[in-house]
């Protein structure tokens, strides 16, 4: 989209002074919001942090490699009981949600298996399937969720005097953070580029000697590796869990969040997982309005914006950057 | 061997109820490559519409025959207003099948705010308790009435397909787009009707689970994605396929709920998609893939 001359430029993370302008007065904003903004904001700003890690990865895996998937809410809800069962044992928090991440990405490696031989609606069903089965053995097995009361998680004690919801804040937006510079890195690696290439069309990529079964199985991995740190952080924000939590329409959510917020984009992505979080505290006195809101702007996006928010917003700044040329 | 086969006839009636959901979502995924992901919750809307009607003291006849017309002409609606534009704009088929995904959510929350989302029991002629007894077996009324209207429904549309002018019109849509709109085939229309004609059956099927279950504007979810199920197991792309799977589908999900353990009976259909699409992705009557590279 933008013009690129070599590959030192294809690396840059900001490519133009202005960008660098206006990223660093955004995260100087999230960095400020706590001390300035009300706390509901801040609260707000927590959970999209947290969404936006789960959307990234479903990101890279529906927008970048062109995978299907429905599943992300047993993921989800994998890493989130692997999380709490691992503190439980008093693994201390960094390691448990490594494990999370890890578990569930062993998972989305099995679920990946079937995208080696299925595609589009095929695997979109098989995935669906996974989803549901994970969350029907969590209801039923009193075992793995912790019974009627669901799992109970320790919190973090805050440091440095700091209050809990601002402790949690800084935490997690320090942890989205770090996955979207990952994201940006994985993109823009061999790796990337080899996602890419398997979504635009996977013959194509494995003549050219694009490992298809490795990059595809990797794909999945990381997609649900995100996906279980998300199910981790939010495990421990809630400071409980229950099996409720990762329904059908919490995979619908996170989809939706990748479609609406822009296909194969960073940007989008964390537009997504705003749009996701933003539009049912808006909504907040109709509730069972979300989903129409929700379904009409898939409609809009999918025929009017096919790359959704983060489309619309690099049109925009198209149109000023060439100003009064178009 | 009567408890065997207690289980069997229980199953054989839920069966037709996949087999009817399966049915439309074989039909549309047949002659438009979508997997429509808003048909459960066009059901949703039509029985809605059906327990509304009622409501207003109408009778079953009339009430059932609208709800069955609301389905239809609101999939009809769906495929004109949204799926042409956005084949217009060159849509892949996983934009159009999310867009399934966009009506689904429409749908669901609509019915939420009209028809409220506690659960309401659903008036109808058919009893779940009055019971006939053969030999050693148990039939209620309506488990009766399912069975039949299932098979009736699959006849109907079987002769549908086979032995008229649109039949074949449908079949020739969905063998080979083009050449059928060279011959003159108004394809359009006829994949319009295939729309409706799947959400009719649809709402069928919604309107017989109704009284069995409680309606509230998740009742179909899961009948849905058994449906689903049942698709994949007969293969999504042959119309026999869909029934024979509902039927089996019902009844090992009846011997497993009665044999192994009642949790495992919903879960059982989720296994067996994942099975049947890891073993053999195209089902048990389907075609196999050839795909020219």
């Amino acid at each position: 989209m933008d013009l690129i001359e070599s590959y030192k430029e294809e690396l840059k993370l900001i490519r133009k002074p202005w960008t660098r302008v206006w990223v660093g007065a955004f995260v100087l904003l999230l960095i400020l919001l706590p001390w300035f903004g009300p706390e509901h904001f801040t609260y707000t700003a927590t959970v999209i942090f947290i969404y936006t890690v789960g959307v990234l990865g479903q990101n890279l895996l529906i927008g970048y490699t062109g995978q299907i998937s429905f599943g992300q809410a047993g993921f989800l809800a994998i890493g989130a009981f692997t999380f709490g069962h691992l503190s439980r044992f008093g693994v201390p928090w960094p390691l448990a949600l490594l494990g999370a991440g890890i578990l569930a990405g062993l998972f989305g490696i099995l679920v990946g298996f079937p995208s080696l031989r299925l595609k589009g609606p095929y695997l979109a069903i098989a995935t669906l399937g996974f989803g549901i089965a994970v969350y029907q053995v969590f209801v039923n097995s009193e075992l793995l969720s912790g019974g009627r009361m669901g799992l109970s998680i320790q919190k973090i004690e805050p440091v440095f005097g700091l209050s809990r919801i601002t402790f949690n804040y800084y935490f997690n937006f320090l942890i989205a953070l770090f996955f979207t510079l990952a994201t940006y890195n994985i993109i823009s690696s061999y790796m990337g580029r080899a996602f890419i290439a398997v979504r635009d069309n996977d013959i194509a990529a494995e003549v050219i000697g694009v490992n298809l079964a490795r990059y595809k199985l990797l794909s999945f991995a990381i997609s649900s590796f995100y996906t279980g740190v998300q199910g981790g952080l939010y495990g421990l924000f809630m400071g409980y869990l229950e099996p409720n939590m990762f329904t059908f329409m919490e995979s619908i959510t996170l989809f939706v969040a990748v479609i609406i917020g822009g296909l194969a984009s960073v940007e989008g992505s964390i537009m997504g997982a705003a749009f996701v979080i933003l539009v049912p505290q808006v909504f907040s006195e109709y509730r069972e309005m979300v989903p129409v809101v929700y379904g009409v702007t898939i409609l809009i996006v999918l025929i009017f914006e096919p790359l959704g928010l983060y489309g619309r917003w690099f049109k925009m700044r198209l149109y000023f950057r060439n100003w009064p040329f178009r | 061997m009567t408890q065997f086969l207690q289980y069997v006839i229980s199953g054989l009636a839920t069966g037709s109820v996949y087999a009817l959901v399966a049915l439309g979502l074989a039909l549309i995924y047949r002659s438009t490559r979508i997997l429509h992901f808003g048909h459960g919750d066009v059901t949703t809307a039509g029985t809605f519409f059906a327990f509304t009607l009622l409501g207003l003291k109408a009778h079953f006849i009339i009430a059932f025959g609208a709800a069955l017309l609301f389905g239809a002409v609101l999939a009809m609606a769906f495929y004109f207003c949204v799926l042409i534009p956005a084949q217009r704009r060159e849509a892949t088929q996983l934009g159009q099948i999310i867009l399934t995904v966009g009506l689904g959510l429409i749908l669901q929350g609509l019915v939420a705010h009209f028809g409220g989302t506690e659960p309401q029991s659903f008036p109808f002629p058919l009893s779940d308790t009055r019971i006939y007894r053969l030999g050693g077996l148990v039939v209620s009324q309506l488990s009766l009435g399912t069975f039949g209207i299932g098979l009736l429904a699959c006849l109907l549309f079987y002769l549908l397909v086979q032995k008229t002018r649109l039949g074949l019109a449908m079949r020739a849509t969905s063998e080979n787009l083009p050449a059928a709109q060279t011959m003159g085939i108004p394809t359009r229309q006829i994949l319009a009707l295939s729309w409706g004609l799947a959400a009719l059956l649809g709402v069928l099927a919604g309107l017989f689970l109704a009284p069995a279950l409680l309606l509230d504007p998740f009742f179909m979810l899961e009948p849905f994605l058994k449906g689903f199920a049942a698709a994949i197991l007969g293969g999504l792309n042959s119309l026999p396929g869909a029934i024979v799977g509902g039927l089996i589908l019902g009844v090992s999900e009846s011997l497993a709920g009665g044999y192994v353990s009642i949790a495992f009976k919903n879960t059982f259909a989720f296994l067996v998609i994942i099975l049947v699409l890891m073993v053999r992705p195209e089902g048990l009557l389907g075609e196999e893939f050839i795909e020219r590279v």
